[in-house]
């Protein structure tokens, strides 16, 4: 029974959409509302086709995919989608410029784990997605955009609006494809949430041509066999090899120490839990990186925070002392690495990841496991169980335990508060945010000294409660993924950690957050500098302040800017202002709020490892520095 | 980069990708952006339809040490439209390349082109009074030496296909799929 034989099998639509066969994801996904359904069932029974235009099939098959909420700018060639989207179950977010719709993607795909969905038109909005979508390339994060192309006859005439989508787009998103006729739609839309979804995440784009929204074609909704049929290229490995496993347990067990270097992509493959128990079986410590902060609790003893950069310093120096590194969904990025030749040395390493390319990318791992971070981890657990119940008995951890405490008694992360009158310690404005948040709280951030601040002095106790730009480093990520966060979970708080210099890239998003009613809270750090940079010419250019002054003491006026968006907008200047502001923007839930902390140009972020240097070469705080050899 | 040693029969760091892909528009385009975006250099690249319409098969040569390959093949190997990536032995598989070049050969020197020509068991297909066009198929190593002889009566125009390759069928199973072992198995992307 199929439409016009299009599609053989399509009357298993329903089945097979929900079935587990295709991927995770479709188990976990609920339509998002009946009507799409219930058309659908009422034309099988009658079994007369479907005749819709491609505009319809488009956004019929975003609801069967599960959409329920995306952020999009219409235009010219992609109104056509825009119109049966009024009579659509899916809400639509209307941001103010493309960059925000796909940050806004993202943020909510990081808290929700669902795919973010942007929606823009042709040409300019298309190159302004190229931002986020290299930003979700880098950080892994599942997106699908659609953009609006001009029709099939005028591609490759210089037609107005018009840019090679697909070709921009090829090395920052996971697949695309440019969608030639109306039929391919409902394909090509189920083809790009299972890539994006599926083995490691990514973005997907689909570029359509206005004349296949306008034209007519006949309704089906392809199952998961003829998806998968369609992608015969296609095939992640979620399942870790046998004998690697048992490798891995062995080695786990039998080294004296260990350290666990847990990545972002543990946060994908939902396995928090599943880390949760591997560290409460073995007792190894763990370290999470900037984009897998939350993944395990920064109360549990084990946890000894973040590694990098500007990690803390026990994290980094257990990392380069350890004589095995567990890396679980992590991908000895740059950042976490220093100078790779110096890098962990007398480390072996266990890599866990779903990507075979990231496998002796950087550094030739010892025992290499591709596959679902989720899986493996509860596969390593079971050997471990199996090899303790058989009498093997784990190396003795103690001293080195002994060692990593007393590193953390020696090297906690600190700064000198403020005196009387001096402008604010930035830490100090993150450490009381994070007093006085409400549970669950959901923290995003731009990129530089506060992303930096944020994540050291946040203590984050829950996954998927920190959302930031890790790999591309995308100034004004915070206040659109705020948004996207806040979309996804309208009831909780949502606090964008934010600079003066972030915030001036995408603050007009804040209109959006208004009229939308999804009223973020922005902690704007503002010391009239490119902090990162600043500092980065304090210490390696001779203090040669080049382009870095913003000046922004009192143009733009951030809580003047913020009240003609529909904001609150909170001064705080003087260290006892901190607290009533940040309780007064907490109780505030009925449109966003800006609080500008007015905070010391001249901080620099501590601990630091200067980009290409060995992680042994980590630049302490100044009070810190003269103990550095106890870092031994 | 180094050239291949066209001479020696042993090209230390010459390798040969067969990667089969789907045959839809934009795949070659996928394939050759990753390796400028890598930073990897094509000596050589062919494609055309494979046995199955649906498919086309690409034969690139590289010319890169065998860790870079293996990371350049891994990430190849994520492209959704890439169904398989082999690596062939060049000692162990049959490989062909076509070259066209039109050959200055006033009167006083034709019969001496002819002749190269026919040693190489080439074809003459156009000839003009002043020049030649002649055809050579064969082993990529041959055509260098056909057109190094042909270099000095002077080549007016040259074209080369770059080579195409399949495994030698005498030595049993010669696809080595290296995108597939146990550390590699299966894909992401």
């Amino acid at each position: 029974m199929c439409f016009f034989g299009l599609v053989p099998g399509c009357s298993n639509t329903f089945r097979n959409h929900f079935s587990p066969t295709l991927s995770t994801r479709t188990s976990t996904r609920k339509p998002a509302k009946a009507r799409p359904m219930a058309d659908q069932a009422d034309h099988v029974q009658s079994q007369t086709p479907d005749r819709i235009t491609g505009a319809q099939a488009l956004i019929r098959a975003l609801e069967m995919e599960g959409v329920e909420t995306m952020f999009g700018y219409p235009g010219g060639c992609i109104l056509p989608a825009y119109d049966p989207l009024l009579d659509s179950s899916i809400r639509h977010v209307l941001v103010r410029h493309e960059q925000g719709a796909g940050h806004m993607a993202e943020g909510y795909a990081h808290v929700s784990g669902k795919p973010g969905v942007a929606m823009v038109t042709s040409g300019p909005a298309a190159t302004n997605l190229v931002t986020p979508l290299m930003d979700a390339y880098m950080d892994s994060v599942p997106m699908v955009a659609i953009t609006g192309q001009v029709a099939t006859n005028a591609i490759g005439s210089d037609a107005f609006q018009e840019c090679d989508t697909v070709g921009i787009t090829r090395s920052c998103t996971k697949h695309n494809e440019l969608v030639m006729t109306s039929q391919d739609l409902p394909m090509a839309v189920r083809q790009a949430f299972h890539i994006a979804t599926t083995g490691r995440p990514g973005p997907t784009l689909i570029d359509v041509p206005k004349d296949v929204l306008v034209n007519e074609m006949d309704w089906y909704w392809p199952t998961d066999e003829e998806v998968l049929a369609s992608l015969p290229g296609y095939r992640p490995n979620v399942k870790g090899h046998p004998r690697m496993i048992k490798e891995a347990a062995k080695l786990i067990l039998s080294s004296e120490r260990p350290v666990i270097y847990a990545g972002g992509g543990i946060l994908k493959a939902r396995a928090a839990e599943a880390l949760a128990r591997l560290v409460e079986l073995t007792g190894i410590h763990v370290v999470t990186t900037l984009m897998a902060r939350g993944v395990f609790p920064d109360d549990h003893e084990l946890n000894l925070g973040m590694p990098g950069m500007h990690g803390n310093a026990t994290a980094v120096t257990a990392m380069q002392k350890s004589d095995l590194l567990v890396a679980l969904g992590s991908r000895f990025d740059d950042r976490i690495t220093g100078k790779v030749d110096a890098f962990a040395e007398e480390a072996k390493i266990i890599h866990v990841d779903i990507d075979p390319a990231e496998q002796g990318k950087v550094r030739r791992p010892d025992v290499p496991i591709v596959g679902d971070a989720r899986q493996v981890i509860e596969e390593i657990i079971i050997e471990i169980e199996k090899l303790l119940e058989t009498g093997t008995v784990q190396a003795d951890t103690s001293a080195w335990k002994s060692k990593v405490s007393g590193w953390q008694e020696q090297f906690p992360m600190m700064y000198e508060p403020s005196e009387p009158g001096q402008a604010l310690k930035p830490q100090f404005c993150i450490e009381q945010l994070r007093d006085l948040a409400p549970e669950r709280t959901i923290l995003t951030s731009g990129v530089g000294q506060h992303q930096m601040y944020a994540s050291q002095y946040w203590k984050f106790n829950e996954p998927y409660t920190w959302v930031n730009s890790g790999g591309l480093g995308t100034m004004g990520f915070s206040i659109p993924a705020a948004i996207g966060a806040k979309a996804a979970f309208p009831d909780a708080t949502v606090w964008a950690i934010d600079g003066d210099g972030c915030f001036q890239m995408t603050a007009q998003e804040l209109v959006t957050a208004t009229l939308e009613k999804l009223p973020i809270k922005v902690a704007l750090l503002n010391n009239r500098y490119l902090g990162m940079v600043r500092q980065w010419q304090e210490m390696f250019y001779d203090e040669r302040y080049s382009s870095v002054f913003l000046d922004s003491a009192e143009v733009p006026d951030f809580v003047m800017m913020a009240e003609s968006m529909g904001c609150v907008g909170i001064r705080v200047e003087s260290p006892e202002e901190v607290g009533p502001a940040i309780e007064k923007a907490n109780s505030i839930n009925d449109r966003p709020v800006v609080v500008e902390f007015r905070t010391e140009a001249s901080e620099g972020v501590f601990p630091m490892v200067p980009a290409g240097a060995s992680n042994d070469d980590l630049i302490l705080h100044p009070s810190q520095q003269d103990r550095k050899d106890q870092l031994k | 980069m180094t050239t291949i040693n066209q001479y020696s029969g042993q090209a230390v760091n010459h390798h040969i990708l067969s990667v089969l892909v789907q045959n839809r528009p934009g795949v070659l385009a996928r394939v050759s952006s990753l390796f400028a975006r890598r930073g990897y250099n094509i000596f050589s690249l062919a494609v055309a339809p494979a046995e199955d319409p649906g498919m086309s098969r690409i034969t690139i040569v590289v010319d890169l040490e065998s860790a870079p390959l293996e990371q350049i093949t891994k990430q190849l190997f994520k492209l959704i439209d890439v169904i398989k990536i082999s690596e062939l032995d060049p000692r162990r598989s049959v490989e062909r390349e076509l070259l066209i070049a039109t050959v200055k050969a006033p009167p006083e020197q034709r019969s001496e082109v002819q002749s190269v020509v026919d040693i190489f068991e080439g074809k003459i297909i156009a000839v003009a009074e002043e020049v030649l066009t002649v055809s050579l198929e064969g082993h990529p190593d041959k055509l260098d030496d056909f057109e190094e002889l042909l270099d000095g009566y002077g080549i007016v125009e040259l074209q080369r296909t770059g080579r195409v390759a399949l495994p030698k069928l005498d030595r049993g199973a010669r696809l080595r799929s290296i995108a597939n072992s146990a550390t590699t198995s299966g894909k992401a992307g």
